[in-house]
């Protein structure tokens, strides 16, 4: 709480937190799903499906992908730089970001409140560390993305830029122009993932504004194509680390990781009997008690 | 305010000939950045027309062209000021502000970012190319953003000045110049703070607030003015926002009757941004010239000024008009 206070009070950032096993990660994971739960039914608004379905893939890049660290924000020389295009998924992202040691937990407590950090959509204005920008209105994140790695390469530095959307959130037109100008400028040091999860507030994206032939479209812009399941922690690590290894790479690679909308709870997955999902809608009290005790309880505890 | 005005004083500012505000732009962009590394250069398919080539030349691996997409400019530029650079993306202006609003709201102006967004060919005196391309609500648009600053240059050598003004504030900032020739009149002496505006010509019956090309004929007509006995003060108000205040407010005080004159809208322009100090705190008589909530069309530049009442004998117009409802 107190988002005046700037920069972020050192005191209350957390322990840097790495993970090495995949049980480990999955118990990481199962834990931010029970933040997520949490804080959206505590705050009784915010989007529910995005964040549980993309749990794992977060969970694997800040606990084992990123070259990061949480106390250096905006000061590693060759760290890794994360963007969040599809904003509205921002409860995931504070839950990784504090157990990885950016922030207090307690801040998870305050999601959507006046005055606290923890914003609807993720801002930068409050200097809370881990986000260098704020995301929300769609499709503007890639390009954002494509302007830090070219700053990166200008100062010859080592640090990958990620970019993280949704596949409804290609409809935007801004998306391809980043992508075209990604590749003529050769960003080999650009990683986006998309979330492919065929879902977006109306419905599934191939009823709504249908986004296929979608790896070709990325491929016909210029980019090398990755596919991966999203939800399987060991099956994303080990395509980001294929992909890493290769540091001469001169185009800029999309992993399309295919994740099942609110991932974890059975009863938020996919598309509901009345054709609606969980994109926008928090879970209810009693959600929140059914949810829980299907997750189960993990080594790190609740916030 | 009772010193005597002499020709000396108004002689100060005589024009040295014509020159376009977008050269100054493009030969400061340059000067600058020989000084400051982190100086980069964005824009979408229009580099000569803003003088670019200069630093595209000497600097190419700190130019970047991004094709006819300007919402990807903005963006990039924002994620390029999170690396530490200082971006500069330029366009037209009716490309680099209402085609661009969400993400310049959202990715420069929320987000605090360091963006600097210079544009040319703003207005009517783009000319030939028509209602398309003038845009006349830019100035409106940005000063309506939190955080924005606006930076509107009256001549070649301000836009220069005032190019290398931005560059050294942090924080985003919207310049504005234009496409024609026009009287380069100001010196290095008059300096360019932002925020605070430089008074070209002391009077005390009423006071011209003008910024951009309407700051020369604001002083053109205080010297046709002053041959009648009429003593006018004209404010080179380059500034938009934050608006200075304590001029604006003295010269209510002092002169009971203000005009303002922009080529832009009416609404959400430098007027309404006067008229909202004045209401606030001191109110008087208030003229506006700018352009009257209508789409401007082909022309030369001098024709549209003159159909549109963008003219130095409009400015007289609207100064008689203030002087009649302040008595």
């Amino acid at each position: 709480m107190g988002k005046h206070l700037k920069p972020y009070p050192q005191e209350k950032r957390g322990k840097h937190l790495q993970l090495s096993t995949i049980d480990e990660l999955k118990d990481m994971a199962r834990q931010v799903r029970r933040d997520v739960i949490r804080m959206l039914a505590k705050s009784n608004s915010g989007h529910t499906g995005g964040s549980l379905g993309m749990a794992d893939i977060f969970t694997a890049l800040y606990f084992r992908i990123l070259q990061h660290h949480p106390h250096q924000f905006r000061q590693g020389a060759d760290h890794d730089m994360l963007f969040l295009s599809n904003g509205h998924i921002a409860p995931v992202w504070y839950s990784v970001l504090a157990r990885s040691g950016y922030f207090s937990l307690d801040e998870l407590n305050y999601l959507r409140e006046v005055d606290s950090y923890l914003q609807g959509h993720p801002t930068c204005e409050s200097g809370l560390p881990g986000i260098h920008i704020a995301s929300g209105s769609l499709g503007q994140g890639l390009s954002v993305a494509v302007g830090a790695a070219l700053g990166l390469r200008m100062d010859g530095k080592k640090g990958e830029v990620f970019c993280l959307m949704g596949d409804g959130e290609c409809q935007e037109g801004q998306i391809w122009e980043a992508a075209m100008s990604a590749a003529h400028y050769q960003l080999g040091n650009l990683i986006g993932i998309v979330d492919y999860n065929n879902q977006q507030i109306d419905g599934e994206v191939s009823d709504v504004m249908d986004v296929e032939p979608f790896a070709d479209k990325w491929r016909a812009f210029g980019w090398d194509v990755l596919t991966c399941d999203g939800n399987d922690i060991e099956h994303f690590i080990d395509t980001l680390e294929y992909l890493r290894k290769d540091k001469s790479r001169t185009k800029p690679v999309v992993v399309l990781a295919t994740t099942v909308m609110g991932k974890g709870v059975p009863f938020f997955e996919g598309t509901m009997p009345d054709k609606s999902n969980w994109h926008g809608k928090a879970p209810s009290k009693e959600d929140e008690v059914k949810a829980l005790e299907i997750l189960g309880i993990t080594v790190f505890g609740d916030f | 305010m009772g010193e005597k005005i002499t020709i000396e004083q108004t002689a100060k500012y005589s024009s040295r000939g014509n020159k376009a505000t977008r050269t100054g732009f493009g030969e400061a962009l340059l000067e600058v950045g020989r000084q400051n590394p982190s100086v980069v250069a964005l824009c979408a398919d229009l580099t000569g027309s803003l003088n670019m080539n200069l630093f595209r030349k000497e600097f190419p691996e700190r130019f970047i062209q991004t094709g006819i997409a300007e919402a990807n400019m903005i963006s990039m530029s924002a994620g390029l000021a999170t690396t530490g650079k200082i971006p500069v993306a330029s366009s037209f202006a009716v490309f680099a502000t209402g085609r661009v609003f969400d993400q310049i709201r959202q990715s420069v102006c929320y987000s605090n970012l360091n963006v600097k967004i210079c544009a040319s060919h703003a207005g009517l005196t783009l000319g030939e190319d028509g209602a398309t391309h003038q845009i006349l609500e830019d100035i409106g648009l940005m000063r309506s953003l939190p955080r924005m600053t606006v930076v509107v240059p009256c001549d070649y050598s301000e836009t220069k000045r005032a190019t290398k003004a931005i560059l050294e504030h942090v924080g985003p900032v919207y310049l504005r110049f234009g496409r024609p020739n026009v009287p380069d009149f100001t010196s290095d002496e008059d300096g360019f703070e932002i925020g605070k505006s430089i008074e070209l010509h002391p009077g005390k019956d009423v006071t011209v607030i003008a910024c951009g090309i309407m700051v020369w004929k604001a002083l053109e007509a205080a010297r046709i003015l002053e041959k009648e006995g009429v003593t006018v003060r004209v404010i080179n108000m380059h500034t938009i926002k934050p608006i200075d205040t304590l001029a604006i407010v003295r010269a209510a005080n002092d002169t009971g009757a203000i005009v303002t004159a922009e080529e832009h809208q009416m609404y959400t322009g430098l007027g309404e941004a006067v008229a909202n100090v004045c209401a606030r705190n001191i109110p008087v008589p208030i003229e506006m010239v700018a352009v009257e909530d209508t789409f401007g069309e082909s022309g030369k530049p001098d024709d549209l000024l003159k159909k549109y009442k963008l003219t130095t004998e409009d400015i007289l117009e609207k100064i008689y008009l203030a002087l009649r409802r302040k008595s």
